[in-house]
């Protein structure tokens, strides 16, 4: 994780020879890349339809149930259905604020540990704990100790992922170049001068590396938190609800939902990812 | 520098420190004791659930459910993740369904794996499979990603085969990262086994253990010292793994010294 600042550039170099060979230019490439699910999704079809079983239905009938539960509204609002406001919002509210709860106390914990050799021997065993139980095992706890629904599902969601934000941060923080420090001390950049101009940007790609686990651990405990009794809304919801009456249909549409949202929300990370570390990749290529 | 020693004392007054606090909170009546008991209350009761058979049995049975469906998924990803690391055709085919597959949350399968496969090891082993696949899957492509191709080239002169080469350069040099993934996964694994105990809620295992006791009043001390074996279990797994990675590839972090 920590070496994916250089297979960034080794991919984009992959990117522009393929480019220069000259094979077709862009459709031909988003052929070759979205054919192969294309033909599995018409295999599963044929399959599904021949075979007709209830657990597998075909992807058009998950298509068709997607847009009918979702994506068929006015359109004025996007053409979202009420459901889809209803069930989508919350569930990526609660997340939303879950992970940026835990990435704020995470960098910022992580930052005055990494920086004090002496916090971080009081407090590691209790960390290092902390992060090895298992999420999904402090939620029964959760209930018990906060209300239902929206403020047990964002504790649990900060809970699982603070931990990566804020150990990755102290790592990075921790080793901060002891010149560059030196170098800082000669110029008496002030405190806070230092913190955002030399400790800041070093740590930084373990900042991302940390965030980038927090995202996909938020989204897992944003549906395990509402597949638990006590929950009212939510797409982990609708999926208990689903299962409950056997509506299989239903039940494939949430997956791949979520599935297309963890795309999104790994897309946007990652974009931002490459902007904020841009400098770092320059920086590193030039005295490589 | 704090000496390993120095560390070790801070660390124990630190653990010292917080259950000095909440035995603090507990006695004083800020915090519920039924609600939060204090630490001394959790931490004796997870000591005797250590002599308990059936706690005991339930352990085994989580541990069973991990141990499969992550030997499974090492037996699936790392001869798919060679495959796909170096067959670039067979990749390109395989990345449009690897990355529609890989972003769907491993959890939100519990319920479509409680209709179709019921419960029990039948229905957990194949979701940790599942979501342990990938980051082995990725440490596998991205271990051979970084093979020198010198050795791989050496090895050609000589008349070795592809496969031969595979086996003989890559798999080796790609062992570090594969090992990292293995890691990775067996936690995401035991995420997995526990969390599908604590929704399927009945059966044996150590989550099964954790939700009935969410169900009784006053259960919050089973609860946690549940989840105080859970952390323990995940504690154990993680440092045999580092420890075991760190003796079979001490070759590795030498080179690596070396180069960087």
């Amino acid at each position: 994780m920590t070496a994916a600042p250089s297979a960034a550039p080794r991919a984009a170099a992959r990117a522009a020879a393929r480019a220069a060979r000259g094979l077709g230019g862009l459709p031909a490439a988003l052929a070759r890349r979205w054919l192969p699910l294309a033909i599995l999704a018409g295999c599963w079809e044929a399959a599904a339809r021949t075979a007709g079983g209830a657990f597998f239905p075909p992807p058009s009938r998950i298509a068709g149930r997607m847009r009918e539960l979702w994506f068929s509204g006015p359109a004025g609002h996007l053409f979202l259905t009420g459901e889809a406001t209803g069930d989508i919002l919350p569930s990526l509210g609660r997340m939303a604020l879950g992970l940026s709860l835990s990435a704020a106390a995470g960098i910022v914990l992580g930052l005055a540990l990494g920086r004090s050799e002496r916090a971080l021997a009081y407090l590691n065993p209790i960390l290092q704990f902390a992060r090895v139980i298992p999420p999904p095992a402090l939620v029964p706890v959760f209930i018990v100790l906060f209300d239902l629904g929206t403020q047990m599902q964002v504790a649990s969601i900060v809970f699982s992922a603070v931990w990566p934000v804020l150990l990755n941060t102290a790592d990075g923080a921790r080793s901060v170049d002891p010149t560059q420090m030196d170098t800082a001390g000669a110029f008496r950049l002030s405190g806070p001068d230092r913190l955002r101009f030399v400790i800041v940007p070093a740590a930084l790609p373990q900042i991302f590396a940390g965030l980038r686990l927090a995202l996909s651990l938020s989204l897992i405990l944003m549906v395990f938190s509402e597949l638990l009794p006590g929950t009212s809304n939510g797409l982990g919801f609708e999926l208990t609800n689903a299962q409950s009456q056997s509506d299989l249909p239903t039940l494939w549409s949430v997956i791949v939902l979520l599935g297309i949202l963890g795309y999104l929300l790994n897309a946007l990370l990652l974009a931002v990812e490459r902007r904020a570390l841009r400098w770092h990749r320059a920086a590193h290529l030039a005295s490589a | 520098m704090i000496s390993r020693r120095g560390r070790w004392a801070r660390g124990a007054a630190g653990v010292a420190v917080l259950f000095a606090a909440s035995e603090a909170l507990g006695r004083a009546g800020i915090v519920d004791r039924s609600y939060l008991p204090p630490a001394s209350a959790v931490s004796a009761r997870a000591l005797e659930l250590a002599g308990d058979r059936e706690f005991l049995l339930g352990v085994r049975a989580t541990l069973l459910a991990w141990a499969l469906g992550l030997l499974i998924a090492a037996l699936i990803a790392v001869p798919l993740g060679l495959l796909l690391g170096s067959v670039p055709a067979v990749n390109t085919g395989a990345r449009a369904v690897v990355e529609f597959l890989r972003p769907i949350p491993s959890v939100a399968l519990i319920p479509l794996a409680g209709l179709v496969l019921g419960s029990g090891l039948r229905m957990e082993v194949p979701l940790i499979v599942y979501a342990s696949t990938w980051p082995i899957l990725f440490n596998t492509m991205y271990g051979l990603d970084g093979v020198d191709p010198l050795a791989k080239d050496t090895l050609r002169a000589f008349g070795f085969g592809r496969t031969q080469i595979l086996l003989r350069v890559s798999l080796r040099s790609a062992a570090p990262f594969i090992a990292t993934g293995v890691r990775l996964a067996a936690a995401i694994a035991l995420i997995l086994a526990v969390g599908t105990e604590i929704l399927s809620g009945f059966g044996e295992g150590l989550g099964i253990f954790i939700a009935q006791a969410g169900n009784v009043p006053d259960g919050t001390r089973d609860v946690l010292a549940g989840t105080v074996w859970a952390g323990c279990l995940g504690l154990l797994i993680d440092m045999v793994l580092v420890q075991a990675e760190n003796r079979a590839f001490a070759w590795h972090r030498a080179t690596r010294s070396g180069a960087g």
